[in-house]
């Protein structure tokens, strides 16, 4: 398959009153072409940091200081505002989590659909608004014409997540990013959007990548998972293996901690102790070393490079060095 | 644990929020956001009660506490119906039950110390002074995992998860038997969810307390639940032992409910069969007769229009509403 996204050493940071918080510490992944790709991590994990900084829409003070970001063969770092917005809304999308903030309130929700497909997709009023009609259809929402005339206040929390991700898709996007699109829903309704956006891939075949920290969300959605920690991409695998064959402390400790969902019996939780490290100083080392239960003298000193497991697999950390003493996943899940 | 003594007995607690019109501020309909909901709570064990956003699992548990005066129904503790008390007489059982609230960050005065902020009950209900009250105060903050050094410093300086174990010492200052968490752990980091969890599941067997878990998140509930309530627009649809309701969910709507909990195992849920809901929670303003559920229930037959299921019991204190039964 055909690359369609390809991400080096990307560094961000942010430049405050205090100093430069790293939020993003050399991260390097890649997307096929119509592929899921789930991103998990705690928050400032920097997980939402590097999608903002893919569709470049960073606040003022923070910059990419390293890294090449290829969309489609285009670095998107070198390129400049006018180019970042012919490819914002028309080949990469982005959903977010809260979408009544991000839903303008006095606009008409047909108004706001139109918008994009205007101007990207050089569609006059009456084609767009067909479109657009068309789009909500799409999403699940019953007679999308009067709902167009209505504004975001009279639309339910699930209904403006659906609103969010029709606009998001109305210019046929190459790439959809959801910022944890469905944390802010209930259950009944986060299982309609989630089944949502598997129908939309298998039938318009666009690119996702679902930010979350939902374990479960992952597991339904996506096929390849990145585990992200204190800014740096911790553990990538395919679905399968990252839940039944990890290879880092911190994917052990976050499976640990949301409870088996196998079980009648009332296991203890096993959390991760103490706080996620401080990204004005980060550590050293290993981001995790502090917190982790398998911490060597090498941890401390020196950051883990991402070591091969198999195919699609690797993982940061110095247990799979070839010297480093054997340690498996306490953890034990399902029938693997 | 084991003693099966009931702590707390609801039996058709109802609250209900008018809402006016006009000049002569007449009242014009009813939101029935808990309509007759009752349960029993063991003493020391923990009753779940989940539920969509809207279905009154809030309002039901601070009507039992009493931070909103019940429409109608008995709220019964340990033997007395603190109902109809007058807040003067409710005085002693405000000491007795203690809330923990669902945002840490609104939920502290962030111009109190931390010392203060849990203090804050032990001098309103007298119970100490001086040196002993401090030193309840740092006992306090030991016991959820914070330094003593911290009861002199501000709520802005502490993370999320330290805010909810403020939250939680605030609550056990005034030495309480029951504590309504009301979604405690939902605005927390997975990883910091387990650690609040687990102090709480262990303050349980400490303290004996007694808990009304109130989430959304089910399979969290599950694990720290004896007994598990379903909500559904301010009725109760299903009550059971927890296990019980996760292996065999009765109501169709609680089917649909736990189909939907995403489960982190792949192969669990490829292979499962997902109940989707169609359409939202219908509004509580005036509800039509006949079963709440019935408009999106793929079992709708013409007698849930007219009648409204009763909570009955279908054997072994496994409780459903539902004409299915």
């Amino acid at each position: 398959m055909e690359k369609l996204l390809q991400v080096n050493d990307l560094k961000t940071s942010f430049f405050t009153h205090v100093g430069e918080v790293k939020a993003v510490r050399g991260v390097s992944f890649y997307l096929d072409k119509g592929e899921a790709l789930g991103i998990v991590g705690e928050s400032g994990s920097g997980k939402s940091i590097t999608m903002m900084s893919i569709m470049k829409l960073l606040s003022d003070n923070g910059k990419i200081i390293n890294g090449d970001i290829y969309f489609e063969g285009k670095n998107l770092v070198k390129a400049d505002e006018g180019e970042m917005e012919k490819i914002r809304g028309n080949d990469i999308s982005m959903i977010f989590q809260d979408p009544m903030t991000s839903l303008n309130p006095v606009l008409k929700i047909g108004d706001q659909i139109t918008e994009p497909i205007i101007k990207h997709k050089n569609m006059n009023k009456a084609e767009a608004y067909k479109r657009a009609a068309h789009m909500l259809s799409l999403v699940g929402i019953p007679s999308p014409e009067d709902r167009m005339k209505q504004y975001p206040h009279e639309f339910s929390g699930g209904m403006r997540q659906r609103v969010m991700i029709a606009m998001a898709l109305s210019c046929d996007p190459k790439l959809l990013i959801a910022d944890e699109p469905t944390t802010a829903l209930d259950v009944t309704i986060q299982a309609q959007i989630l089944e949502l956006m598997k129908e939309l891939r298998e039938k318009i075949n666009t690119s996702i990548i679902l930010i979350t920290h939902d374990l479960g969300v992952v597991a339904d959605v996506c096929s390849r998972i990145n585990v992200m920690y204190g800014g740096l991409l911790v553990e990538t695998a395919n679905t399968d293996d990252l839940f039944y064959d990890s290879r880092h402390p911190y994917t052990w400790g976050l499976l640990g901690s949301v409870p088996n969902p196998n079980t009648l019996i009332r296991e203890r939780l096993k959390p991760i102790e103490g706080q996620p490290p401080d990204l004005l100083n980060p550590p050293k080392g290993c981001p995790f070393a502090p917190r982790c239960e398998y911490t060597m003298k090498i941890c401390m000193t020196d950051r883990p490079p991402m070591f091969e497991i198999g195919e699609n697999h690797k993982a940061a950390c110095w247990l799979n060095h070839k010297d480093a003493p054997k340690v498996s996943s306490p953890f034990k899940r399902g029938d693997k | 644990m084991g003693e099966n003594k009931k702590l707390i007995e609801i039996n058709n607690l109802k609250k209900y929020f008018p809402i006016k019109k006009g000049i002569l501020n007449k009242t014009t309909s009813l939101v029935k956001a808990v309509d007759s909901v009752s349960f029993t709570i063991n003493k020391g064990e923990t009753l779940g009660l989940v539920g969509e956003s809207g279905c009154g699992k809030t309002t039901c548990g601070r009507t039992i506490i009493k931070l909103y005066e019940p429409t109608d129904g008995q709220i019964i503790y340990d033997g007395v119906d603190i109902a109809k008390l007058s807040n003067k007489e409710m005085v002693p059982y405000r000491k007795k039950m203690q809330m923990i609230f669902q945002d840490p960050y609104a939920s502290l005065d962030s111009r109190m110390t931390v010392g203060d902020i849990v203090g804050e009950a032990i001098d309103i209900h007298k119970l100490m002074s001086g040196k002993e009250r401090s030193e309840r105060i740092h006992y306090l903050l030991e016991r959820v995992g914070l330094n003593s050094e911290h009861a002199n410093r501000y709520p802005h300086e502490f993370s999320g998860g330290q805010r909810q174990r403020i939250g939680i010492a605030r609550a056990l200052a005034v030495q309480p038997e029951f504590i309504i968490c009301d979604e405690p752990i939902s605005a927390l980091d997975v990883s910091i969810q387990a650690q609040v969890v687990n102090m709480l599941e262990d303050l349980q067997s400490d303290f004996g307390l007694t808990y009304l878990f109130i989430a959304h998140d089910l399979s969290m509930v599950k694990h720290i639940s004896n007994k598990v309530g379903v909500m559904y627009l301010g009725v109760m649809m299903e009550v059971a032992e927890s296990n019980e309701l996760y292996t065999h969910p009765m109501h169709p709507y609680t089917q649909a409910l736990l189909s939907a909990i995403p489960v982190p195992d792949p192969k669990i849920t490829r292979g499962k069969k997902r109940i989707v809901l169609e359409g939202e929670i219908p509004s509580p303003i005036d509800p039509p007769p006949g079963c709440r559920f019935k408009g999106r229930c793929k079992f709708a037959k013409p007698i849930c229009s007219e009648i409204t299921p009763e909570l009955k019991d279908i054997g072994s204190g496994h409780f459903v509403a539902c004409h299915l039964y």
